[in-house]
């Protein structure tokens, strides 16, 4: 059985009728990395936005382990999300708060874990970004690249299941990519299962076992890396790839 | 002049004197505290009715608009005048003081609600989006991450409006509360030069405002601190 499972999901922004997703399908097994591709607008990043709750599907369906979620229902919504967790691309960092306070303010007072032991935890999440001299920084004392990280740890802290992962380094300079890009790749060293926007070509190529290609809210082609990258079954697939791999 | 109100002085200082103008003085400052408290409870309430989702909501969200949006624009005499004369008409058992206390809080929500609006407005969606996906509840969003972001913008204005509004409630005087402006009145009235009576009016009135601004100015500093931005 996949671990997430999304089946013929439809979503529609509200005021409009254009659906933004249409018949969306994708599988996930556990451990396994699912790379989404696909021009801006593609619906790449309302997928995610769907899977947590952000955006209410009008038809499909949504399995964690076999079990559907209920959108329209709090507790199954409340369910879902202590299993799934979501990094955005502009980080939103609650700006109020250090770093450390990002990492713990969730599990504290929303979970009620007891604080010494979501301290150690967090203590220990972000030495594995790399920030472990930044526990009292604010977010606009921080990089983007740094921002990014600790919105990474802050994540993981709520110990989900699956991660999600909305475009993660577009929003950052070039020479900052490199650091939270290596930061995913110690998530996916540790098994972590995980669904990815990106348009980091070379890295979706290195760390998927699938890579999934979207264009106007359907899903164009769905493969591993190799066959989406150097030999697409679709037109569309090899026109998108052709002009993203040329540079 | 000023020979004159050397002379007056002793006579002007009583302890009678000083307690009739202190009494008053409370009696402003309480306007004020109440108006302005009870303000910020309406606001708030005024603006979570703003915000309400969905046209099964509308008449709400429509009333608190126009409500807002109205006693903004309406000077303060003319709504004391409008409370008093309504109460008059339906023959509420109200007192002067009860009539400027309803006029006082008529006003300050619907410029608390303004600040507080304000002041919400400038955290981003995403925060609110971003606390959902943690599982976060709306009230817990906004004790955890709104509030604290929303007092740097809220704080100075409200405490602008507050001092302003201690200034306002002279205005009561009008109705015959026996607050500072009016306490001066009387007293300047019973014979004493006006400049001595309102000169003492204007170092009281300084005195309830000054420790406010200073305040505010302590609590921006605490409860949103400017980190080199």
């Amino acid at each position: 059985m996949p671990h997430l499972a999304v089946a013929d999901l439809t979503a529609t922004y509200p005021g409009t009728d254009t659906p933004v997703l249409r018949d969306v399908s994708l599988e996930v097994q556990k451990g396994e990395i699912v790379s989404l591709i696909g021009p801006s607008g593609s619906g790449k990043s309302t997928l995610l936005r769907v899977l947590v709750g952000l955006l209410p599907p009008t038809s499909g369906a949504v399995r964690i382990d076999g079990e559907a979620i209920d959108y329209t229902s709090r507790r199954s919504l409340k369910l879902a999300r202590d299993r799934l967790a979501i990094v955005f691309q502009q980080y939103n960092l609650f700006q109020n708060m250090t770093a450390m306070g990002n990492v713990t303010i969730a599990p504290i007072r929303i979970k009620g874990w007891k604080r010494p032991e979501v301290e150690a935890d967090a203590a220990r999440l972000l030495a594995k970004v790399g920030l472990a001299e930044k526990h009292e920084s604010y977010p606009d004392q921080l990089s983007g690249g740094q921002q990014q990280r600790v919105a990474i740890a802050r994540a993981l802290a709520l110990k989900p299941e699956i991660l999600l992962l909305d475009e993660v380094t577009s929003a950052l300079d070039p020479e900052l990519v490199g650091e939270v890009l290596d930061t995913i790749r110690v998530l996916a060293a540790d098994g972590m299962t995980m669904l990815i926007v990106s348009h980091e070509m070379g890295f979706v190529r290195e760390v998927s076992s699938k890579v999934v290609m979207m264009d106007q809210g359907s899903i164009v082609e769905t493969g591993p890396p190799a066959q989406v990258f150097d030999a697409p079954r679709t037109d569309r697939c090899r026109e998108f790839v052709s002009r993203i791999l040329r540079h | 002049m000023l020979d004159r109100i050397i002379s007056e002085a002793p006579r002007f200082f009583t302890y009678y004197n000083m307690v009739f103008l202190l009494e008053a003085m409370g009696r402003t400052l309480l306007m004020a505290l109440i108006g302005v408290s009870l303000g910020f409870v309406l606001g708030f309430l005024l603006d979570f009715a703003r915000r309400t989702p969905g046209r099964a909501w509308l008449p709400l969200r429509v009333a608190a608009t126009l409500y807002v949006e109205t006693f903004r624009r309406i000077p303060f005499l003319v709504i004391l005048f409008i409370v008093l004369f309504a109460i008059q008409g339906f023959r509420f058992p109200v007192s002067l003081f009860g009539v400027a206390m309803i006029a006082i809080c008529v006003i300050s929500s619907a410029f608390c609600a303004e600040i507080i609006r304000a002041g919400f407005d400038s955290i981003h969606q995403t925060q609110w989006d971003t606390a959902a996906v943690m599982n976060f509840g709306r009230l817990q969003t906004l004790r955890h991450v709104v509030l604290p972001q929303a007092w740097r913008v809220i704080l100075p204005p409200a405490f602008a409006f507050m001092v302003m509004f201690i200034k306002d409630t002279a205005l009561a005087s009008q109705l015959g509360v026996v607050e500072l402006t009016f306490a001066g009145k009387v007293l300047s009235t019973r014979g004493f030069s006006a400049m001595l009576v309102f000169g003492t009016v204007l170092v009281l009135y300084f005195a309830l405002s000054y420790p406010l601004s200073r305040l505010g100015g302590w609590l921006e500093r605490r409860l949103a601190p400017s980190r080199g931005r």
